[in-house]
């Protein structure tokens, strides 16, 4: 069974009229998977997890057959029994880790924090886990940045902080919502690198949601392709490189600088995101696809299941049978 | 940290001789002097007007006034009032305890309704609570004081009977002044009926002087804490699984603390401009009350040495405020 089960997730905002930001979107990760989402900003990956965590707030509206996480219906839960299991069971860490802590306390109470709050350790003992903890996500010093203020801390040493606080309570699925974006090239690789390491040494699942397909590459085990609020494609990780069977997945790995080398031109996906007003009545990619057939611009395809994952398009690529 | 405190010493030197200039100055501008209030209506003959003017010093020339003033100053010497002939010094602390716990009063009243009406503005932003209290707070903001003062008499003395009108205590008590304030000295005289009656006495004037530092401060508490409650630190906390109250109240309001703190420690300047309308509408006898009757008099050392003595106080309150604001805030302690 797998640990995390989403089915049919829509979020809007506004009311049940408004044009959703995530679209019945159909996901899970299995115990000790490492499952990538990619997609441009604005295809619905962060609000996604936001609304597993239960942290959409009003205007936001959350709807789903189920959100199933270890057991339990994520969806169902109300108040204190949704945060026995968020920030537990269920942690997350963020884009910006300067802005993610608190700049009025110290990093030793930000963890000891989630010691308490979860697993019941107070003073001495909750400070002598809290400094385990640093050691684990290589903090240098690790005694003296007990008592230090985030202002304190570099920017990788600050997502390290908020690593330590959200592997703390051990998790069973940890998110990172593109947790390298806003540090340097350098300390990126050994974020990533430290995120693996825990994963595997804990064997826990981990969403990475992130723009980076080398990471992804690197990392995954599967993904999963979002655009405009909708799961386009979901496979496995070097199948998924090696021959994408959707062409928005195609147009993201042909965008990829490094395979425009000796072009005049970077490779795009011309146009943009259909915005609110300018939905699409066939498929949402249909304006954009280099493969745009009449069937397209008419009706909106499901994700079908194919030999090597599934996509949502009436004419997947490099398939050796048609799905049709 | 030192460095810190010994900059803001440093201003606080200009600031004081600003103060004794001004006061001085300004108490002169008025027409009429101490003397000529004194003889009153009678046509005061010029011989004994000179006289009297010679013997108060205030026939030189004002520049050596000013100097005979700040020298006294410089030995630590406040003079004494024209009128009762005794100290202002002991003056000032006779009376000054009425005012400090007139404007305690007033600042536990503002501070604790302000900070609970704008946290629950903010959570509740946009709901009617939210516009009420806005616009309660606009209102009492724009309201004059004297005018406020009167109207809450009207209502609650007057036609409800609730409180006193005016005063510290009824005059049935007898309470020896230990600390100066009525509060404590009517516990320390072991007399609850005294307490109660202080108590009562007490209330209608700490809302009129509270008025407006509460609608400063909840509208300060309700705009950070809508700032606050979009960071991402505060999204963190909720991802963490704390309660949504300590996610507001530890993680929010902690933050959101701090321009409020700074508003708090001005607003401590304009509630003693306050105590002196509202002790006057009350006859509160403390030193607003004071102040106003000896300027009635021109009783120049009283007015000049009176307002820096408040001037100072202000200083230090807005001192201690810095202090605390480096306290609360980790990111300014730090700075060098």
């Amino acid at each position: 069974m797998s640990l995390l089960d989403i089915k049919n997730l829509s979020v809007r905002f506004g009311d049940v009229t408004a044009v959703p930001v995530v679209d019945g979107l159909d996901l899970s990760v299995a115990k000790g998977e490492v499952l990538a989402i990619v997609g441009e900003s604005g295809s619905g990956k962060s609000v996604t997890m936001m609304a597993l965590m239960g942290l959409i707030d009003a205007p936001g509206i959350v709807s789903a057959d189920s959100l199933q996480f270890d057991g339990t219906d994520m969806l169902r839960l109300k108040g204190r029994q949704r945060r026995h299991i968020v920030g537990k069971d269920l942690s997350m860490i963020f884009q910006d880790p300067m802005t993610s802590l608190n700049p009025s306390f110290t990093v030793g109470y930000q963890i000891e924090e989630v010691l308490h709050q979860h697993m019941g350790l107070k003073g001495q003992a909750a400070r002598q886990r809290a400094l385990q903890l640093l050691d684990r996500v290589e903090i240098p010093a690790a005694a003296s940045r007990l008592n230090a203020y985030p202002h304190q801390l570099s920017g990788g040493m600050s997502q390290r902080v908020a690593i330590a606080m959200a592997i703390a309570a051990e998790p069973k699925l940890l998110i990172a919502d593109e947790p390298t974006t806003a540090l340097d090239v350098t300390i990126q690789a050994q974020i990533m690198e430290l995120l693996v390491g825990l994963q595997r040494e804990q064997d826990m699942g981990l969403v990475l949601i992130t723009h980076d397909l080398a990471v992804v590459a690197e990392t995954a085990q599967r993904v999963c392709v979002m655009y405009a609020g909708q799961a386009v494609e979901i496979g496995h990780v070097p199948q998924l490189f090696d021959a994408p069977t959707h062409p928005y997945t195609e147009a993201l790995l042909k965008a990829i600088p490094e395979h425009s080398q000796g072009q005049r031109r970077l490779t795009t996906l011309p146009g943009i995101v259909p915005g609110r007003y300018d939905r699409p009545q066939g498929c949402l990619l249909s304006p954009r696809c280099p493969y745009v057939q009449a069937r397209c611009h008419q009706q909106r395809p499901p994700l079908d299941a194919h030999e090597r994952g599934a996509a949502r398009c009436f004419y997947p690529l490099n398939l050796t049978a048609e799905v049709a | 940290m030192l460095a810190f405190i010994a900059r803001r010493l440093g201003l606080l030197i200009p600031t004081f001789f600003g103060v004794t200039l001004l006061t001085f100055a300004l108490i002169r501008m008025i027409p009429g002097d101490p003397v000529e209030v004194m003889m009153g209506e009678r046509r005061v003959d010029p011989v004994l007007h000179a006289q009297a003017m010679e013997r108060l010093g205030l026939n030189k020339p004002l520049y050596a006034q000013y100097f005979d003033y700040i020298g006294q100053l410089a030995q630590g010497n406040l003079g004494e009032s024209l009128r009762t002939r005794t100290s202002v010094w002991s003056e000032f602390t006779t009376l000054f305890p009425a005012t400090l716990e007139l404007a305690l009063a007033a600042l536990l009243f503002a501070g604790s309704l302000g900070l609970i009406a704008g946290v629950v503005a903010a959570l509740k932003r946009g709901s009617l609570f939210d516009h009420g209290v806005m616009g309660i707070s606009l209102a009492g903001y724009s309201m004059p004081i004297f005018w406020w003062g009167l109207l809450l008499i009207m209502f609650f003395s007057v036609w409800l009977g609730w409180t006193p009108v005016s005063g510290r205590i009824d005059l049935l008590y007898d309470i020896p002044p230990v600390t100066g304030f009525m509060l404590i000295d009517t516990l320390l005289a072991d007399e609850p009926g005294a307490f109660v009656d202080a108590l009562h006495h007490l209330i209608l004037p700490a809302i009129v002087l509270g008025t407006i530092p509460l609608a400063v401060i909840a509208r300060m508490t309700r705009s950070a804490m809508l700032e606050v409650l979009r960071e991402d630190y505060v999204r963190t906390a909720r991802a963490k699984g704390l309660s949504p109250a300590r996610v507001v109240f530890v993680h929010g309001l902690r933050n959101a603390l701090i321009p409020v703190l700074t508003v708090f420690g001005l607003q401590v300047g304009a509630l003693l401009a306050g105590a002196v309308l509202t002790e006057t509408i009350f006859s509160w006898p403390g030193i607003g009350k004071w102040l106003i009757e000896s300027i009635g008099a021109r009783d120049y050392p009283v007015v000049q040495n009176g307002i820096l003595l408040i001037a100072c106080l202000v200083i230090l309150v807005n001192f201690v405020v810095d202090i605390l604001y480096g306290l609360a805030n980790p990111r300014i302690r730090h700075q060098r």
